[in-house]
């Protein structure tokens, strides 16, 4: 009796310290895998010559890596983590929490299994095999309850705008997801899609453009809008600011998906359509990148001695250079370049090393010393060294991409005076050689921060113990 | 124009009136209170 009663006193953390412990493990196999495939890239023998090291089978294992085990615990741990301070309670149920811990790593063995083995739906970022579907669905389900029953039981009158974030990824998420699994089993092993030909391309992209825009781009600024006013110590620049490009991200992502598919037998308006809505876009994505950098405004000289603040500031440029890319690459004619290149490569790692990477490993180095009853991270000089090897290899590999797919794009246009086209298709790729070559050391650069960030991470829950921590006497608000 | 159409772009507009709705609100409360406590709900604790 009195144990519940503490317990209904304090925060679950425990599920936060086990979400935030995996985010950063499978941070290290995530990008691995891709250190593996890009070096595969470099020298096609490493793929051994085995089916199951192939690099069609490493890459979604690669993609499915990063994105659900990596970016997917550091969103449970935040969101548990915010929701609970933000609503001054415990989470809704403890049992229900845990379950979305073991179900979810149950998932990511899983996919770590089957993907090597070669069982794939062969859907871009939705390549696990149903009976996986069905499990992620019942785990989304039990975060949604969580989530939302948090917010039901809050203790304060507002909803803060992290939450509204959050609730936005969870609730998309689990539509997307659903839609895009539909399929026919043949098997427990096998299925086909529900959909055919081009309506099946754009519920792909319908789907895997989502993904982009509310898993790694909504669930991420519900991490910012929180981790940045505390790390900065200044609340959130314009309140009326996030609540109006909230809404703008809500009612245009969902129209951009068809700019994956321009020049392909989707109907020529759907492109057009798709096309100026993703340059609409450009705009509420900025209203957040501006929310976030300006909260820093007046404390700017914070940047040169926290590199926890360094890592959120940073994200939140690269957050600004690939949404002013994307909404580039969608105009049909850069897309006439960009399309099928490196180029598409490129941009995908700017927002997911730079923003999404580093807006997670920012707000990660704020949360496990203080899940830990530490003040912070056992080393913060290691924080630093982390800061620039991630920085420099974010960078390496961009420009080597940029560069790379340009050239690439160019030279499958270029025709001789006759007509006929000036390059085969290998000397394109024979060209990318040293491309490939620093794209694959920017990731073995950014790989190894997050090696130095795992041991920094070890050091520090070894040397403290996890702490409880008490919810605070409701503060009065009107 | 079949009536599915014709709810498709109400739809779309309804909910873009909606949004013009929203963005009205918001910058007119910019200084309110309300929007002051919550701007402040992550420093009430810890």
């Amino acid at each position: 009796m009195q144990d519940a009663t503490v317990k209904a006193a304090t925060y679950n953390d425990k599920v936060v310290r086990q979400f935030a412990i995996m985010a950063v493990v499978w941070g290290v196999f995530g990008t691995l895998m891709g250190v593996i495939i890009a070096s595969q890239l470099v020298w096609p023998d490493l793929n051994l010559g085995l089916s199951y090291t192939s690099f069609g089978r490493l890459r979604p294992l690669h993609t499915n890596a990063v994105i659900f085990a990596f970016g997917g615990c550091a969103l449970f741990a935040t969101s548990y983590y915010v929701v609970q301070r933000t609503c001054q309670t415990r989470l809704f149920s403890d049992k229900l929490a845990s379950f979305t811990f073991w179900g979810w790593q149950a998932v990511i063995v899983a996919a770590a299994i089957s993907l090597p083995l070669g069982y794939t739906q062969g859907k871009e970022y939705g390549e696990l095999e149903w009976p996986i579907d069905i499990l992620i669905a019942i785990v989304w389900i039990s975060y949604a309850i969580v989530f939302f029953g948090t917010i039901g039981i809050r203790k304060v009158k507002h909803i803060y705008v992290a939450n509204w974030f959050y609730g936005a990824f969870i609730l998309a998420v689990a539509l997307l997801h659903i839609v895009e699994s539909a399929a026919i089993p043949a098997g427990w092993f096998k299925s086909y899609s529900a959909y055919a030909g081009v309506q099946d391309a754009m519920v792909q992209w319908w789907y895997g453009h989502n993904a982009v825009g509310f898993f790694l781009t909504a669930g991420f600024l519900g991490m910012m809008y929180y981790f940045v006013p505390k790390q900065a110590e200044r609340p959130v620049y314009s309140y009326s600011l996030s609540i109006v490009h909230f809404w703008a991200l809500i009612f245009t992502y969902m129209w951009a998906g068809p700019h994956h598919l321009h020049y392909t037998a989707l109907p020529d308006w759907t492109q057009s359509l798709g096309m100026v809505l993703s340059l609409i876009l450009f705009a509420p994505s900025w209203g957040g990148m501006i929310n976030g950098i300006m909260t820093l405004s007046g404390a700017w000289h914070k940047l040169r001695t926290d590199p926890i603040l360094r890592f959120l500031i940073v994200s939140l440029s690269f957050y600004g250079m690939s949404t002013f890319e994307g909404p580039m690459m969608a105009i049909k004619t850069v897309n006439a370049l960009s399309h099928y290149t490196d180029w598409t490569v490129g941009h995908v790692h700017s927002g997911a090393l730079g923003w999404v990477g580093f807006i997670s490993i920012g707000s990660l180095y704020f949360l496990i010393p203080r899940l830990f009853g530490q003040k912070q991270m056992y080393s913060v000089k290691a924080i630093e060294v982390h800061f620039w090897m991630a920085t420099i290899g974010v960078v390496l590999y961009i420009s080597a991409l940029w560069i790379s797919g340009v050239m690439e794009g160019l030279m499958w246009r270029a025709m001789n005076a006759d007509g006929t086209l000036a390059y085969t298709f290998v000397e394109s790729v024979k060209a990318k050689f040293p491309y490939y070559l620093t794209r694959a050391i920017g990731g073995f650069l950014y790989m190894s921060g997050l090696v130095i960030m795992l041991w920094n991470t070890y050091k520090t829950a070894t040397s403290g113990k996890p702490a409880t921590v008490e919810i605070p006497a409701v503060v009065a608000h009107a | 124009m079949d009536i599915i159409s014709i709810l498709r772009i109400l739809f779309t507009l309804l909910t873009f009136v909606l949004f013009v709705v929203i963005a009205v609100w918001a910058w007119r409360n910019r200084n309110s209170k309300n929007f002051k406590d919550a701007q402040n709900l992550p420093f009430d604790q810890d």
